[in-house]
């Protein structure tokens, strides 16, 4: 599984969203990306990246769009 | 009836400050809800969909302020309970936010304000309200139960004026909204705070958005309550980490925190020279029963501290007798003027006077230690509180057979509830309407299917063995 895949998989996984879905998805667009939700997004990232985020990130990761960005950063190193 | 608060004392200071830059002052604040109040003209019945808007809380100040009833919910309650409830209250205005307006057609709109709208409902019937009766609360479960709890007007204003007194409230605070003020801990926070001339920071952003924190800095927010779960997300984002100087006071309640959580929040706030308040309520007692004084957070962790100013606990046994001994658990109980009068199941009940005479037996079982603090070890009926919230289990299985038809058994720890099945067919379907019916987000609950729901010789369901699924 590429990172694409997998960051997708963590997206579909914990939001219960399909594919179609993903693409412009933002926080509380749909209930299930609520804060718990979102930590529930946070924590599952981190798990299948094998990172730590930051406060600053964690709050700051507020679209699917987003997320990529952040963990693209040289602190993380996520390549998609 | 008196009025709650005397608004115009505070004149020109900031009653309001919203995260995009609005604010409102005292006097206005007093004025606007005056307007409100005539335009509606009569003691009545007022159902008030709340945000932590300026609307909202102009709607809530005018109701309670002049002697107008308003039954609060959130304004996001699904349509189909929202109309369950006004079919069987029969309120004659609504104040809902203007971009709602369209869900109720047919209505006309009678004032607006801080973009909110006052419509009238036009419904035929109308119960007769008890003279003392100030507002009407859902129990804090999200299940769409018509139960609502009623407080006087006496209630609110003694638990306003305890909570005041015990965290030693003044005009400086600056508390920034983190929970909805159609829950009674989030109510009451406005309530202790205008009592004493204090500024609402309002914002519905949750903690996890940037603009939650850029405002908290902004406006700097003194204070704010959390659930367990706030807590949970704080810990998460770090939170000791952030720079937060205006910051003076951590509340906490609608439910036991972990011991874990409470060392790490109360360690935080002693070495930072904060307060950490770790509270206890019910909206059965308007909102607050208990609190533990910031200085013994680090030393008594686990408890959830003393009565508030006013209030008197007791513990009681299985044979109704009081304990003496600590370390002893039984039910406790409250006496207080903040507990509320009863609950309203129905239109006709709005007349109903004081069924509890200043007693609350809380239904939640507790100790106190040697030195008089105490600790909720348990519950005496099946609920869990899932983010803070009521969940009454035996609803959820009700609620679920009545739509299915099928065997099935809710149980769980707080934050985590478990339903089991024996149908995989319905399993998907059982979780969406929970989802739809409960607002509940799916990570709190599973639906878990079995081959039989275990039961006693008399058909009771055992929720005992149902541990084993999903204990650690």
């Amino acid at each position: 599984m590429n990172n694409l895949e997998k960051y997708d998989k963590v997206f579909k996984e914990v939001l219960e969203v399909s594919e179609d879905q993903l693409k412009g998805l933002k926080y509380q667009d749909i209930e299930a990306w609520d804060s718990v939700g979102h930590m529930g997004l946070i924590s599952a990232l981190e798990d299948a990246f094998d990172i730590m985020m930051d406060t600053d990130d964690i709050i700051d990761l507020s679209s699917y769009e987003k997320g990529m960005e952040i963990l693209a950063k040289d602190d993380y190193g996520v390549e998609f | 009836m008196g009025k709650i608060w005397d608004l115009k004392v505070h004149k020109r200071k900031k009653a309001l400050i919203d995260e995009f830059g609005n604010w409102m002052t005292y006097d206005v604040l007093d004025h606007e809800a005056c307007v409100l109040a005539h335009k509606i003209g009569h003691r009545c019945l007022v159902f008030a969909l709340c945000r932590n808007e300026m609307g909202s809380v102009l709607g809530y100040t005018s109701f309670i302020n002049n002697g107008i009833v308003p039954v609060m919910v959130n304004s996001h309650l699904d349509e189909v309970l929202l109309e369950n409830l006004l079919k069987t209250y029969s309120p004659q205005f609504l104040w809902v936010p203007k971009d709602q307006k369209q869900q109720f057609s047919g209505m006309t709109t009678e004032h607006e304000a801080y973009g909110y709208v006052l419509l009238k409902t036009g419904y035929g019937t109308t119960y007769p309200l008890y003279e003392e009766l100030g507002l009407l609360i859902t129990t804090s479960g999200s299940t769409g139960s018509p139960k609502l709890v009623r407080q006087s007007y006496a209630n609110v204003l003694d638990n306003a004026r305890s909570i005041a007194e015990y965290l030693k409230l003044d005009d400086k605070e600056r508390p920034i909204t983190t929970l909805p003020m159609n829950y009674v801990y989030g109510l009451s926070i406005i309530n202790s705070h205008f009592l004493v001339g204090a500024t609402l920071l309002l914002t519905d952003k949750t903690l996890m958005q940037k603009e939650f924190w850029s405002f908290f800095k902004e406006a700097e927010a003194s204070s704010f309550g959390g659930v367990p779960y706030t807590y949970e997300m704080l810990d998460k984002l770090r939170f000791y980490r952030m720079k937060l100087p205006s910051l003076r006071t951590m509340t906490q309640a609608g439910g036991k925190i972990t011991p874990d959580l409470h060392e790490k929040f109360a360690s935080y706030a002693a070495e930072q020279g904060r307060n950490f308040v770790v509270m206890y309520g019910a909206a059965e007692a308007t909102s607050r029963m208990g609190y533990l004084p910031p200085e013994k957070a680090v030393e008594k962790k686990g408890s959830m501290g003393i009565p508030i100013p006013g209030g008197k606990f007791t513990l009681i046994d299985a044979d109704g007798q009081e304990i003496t001994d600590p370390l002893t658990t039984g039910e406790l109980v409250y006496e207080g003027k903040n507990v509320t009068l009863g609950y309203a199941k129905r239109g006709e009940d709005l007349i109903k006077g004081d069924e509890r005479n200043g007693r609350l037996e809380t239904g939640d079982m507790a100790q106190f230690d040697a030195d008089g603090f105490y600790y909720i070890v348990g519950r005496k009926k099946r609920f869990l509180k899932i983010y803070g919230n009521r969940v009454n289990l035996d609803e959820i299985d009700r609620l679920i057979k009545v739509e299915f038809g099928i065997e099935v058994a809710s149980t769980g720890v707080d934050d985590h509830m478990y339903i089991f099945v024996t149908d995989e067919k319905v399993a998907g379907a059982v979780r969406d309407f929970v989802i739809s019916k409960t607002k509940l987000n799916p990570v709190s609950f599973k639906v878990l299917v079995i081959d039989e729901i275990p039961k006693n010789d008399s058909g009771k369901t055992l929720y005992k063995e149902l541990t084993k699924y999903y204990a650690e």
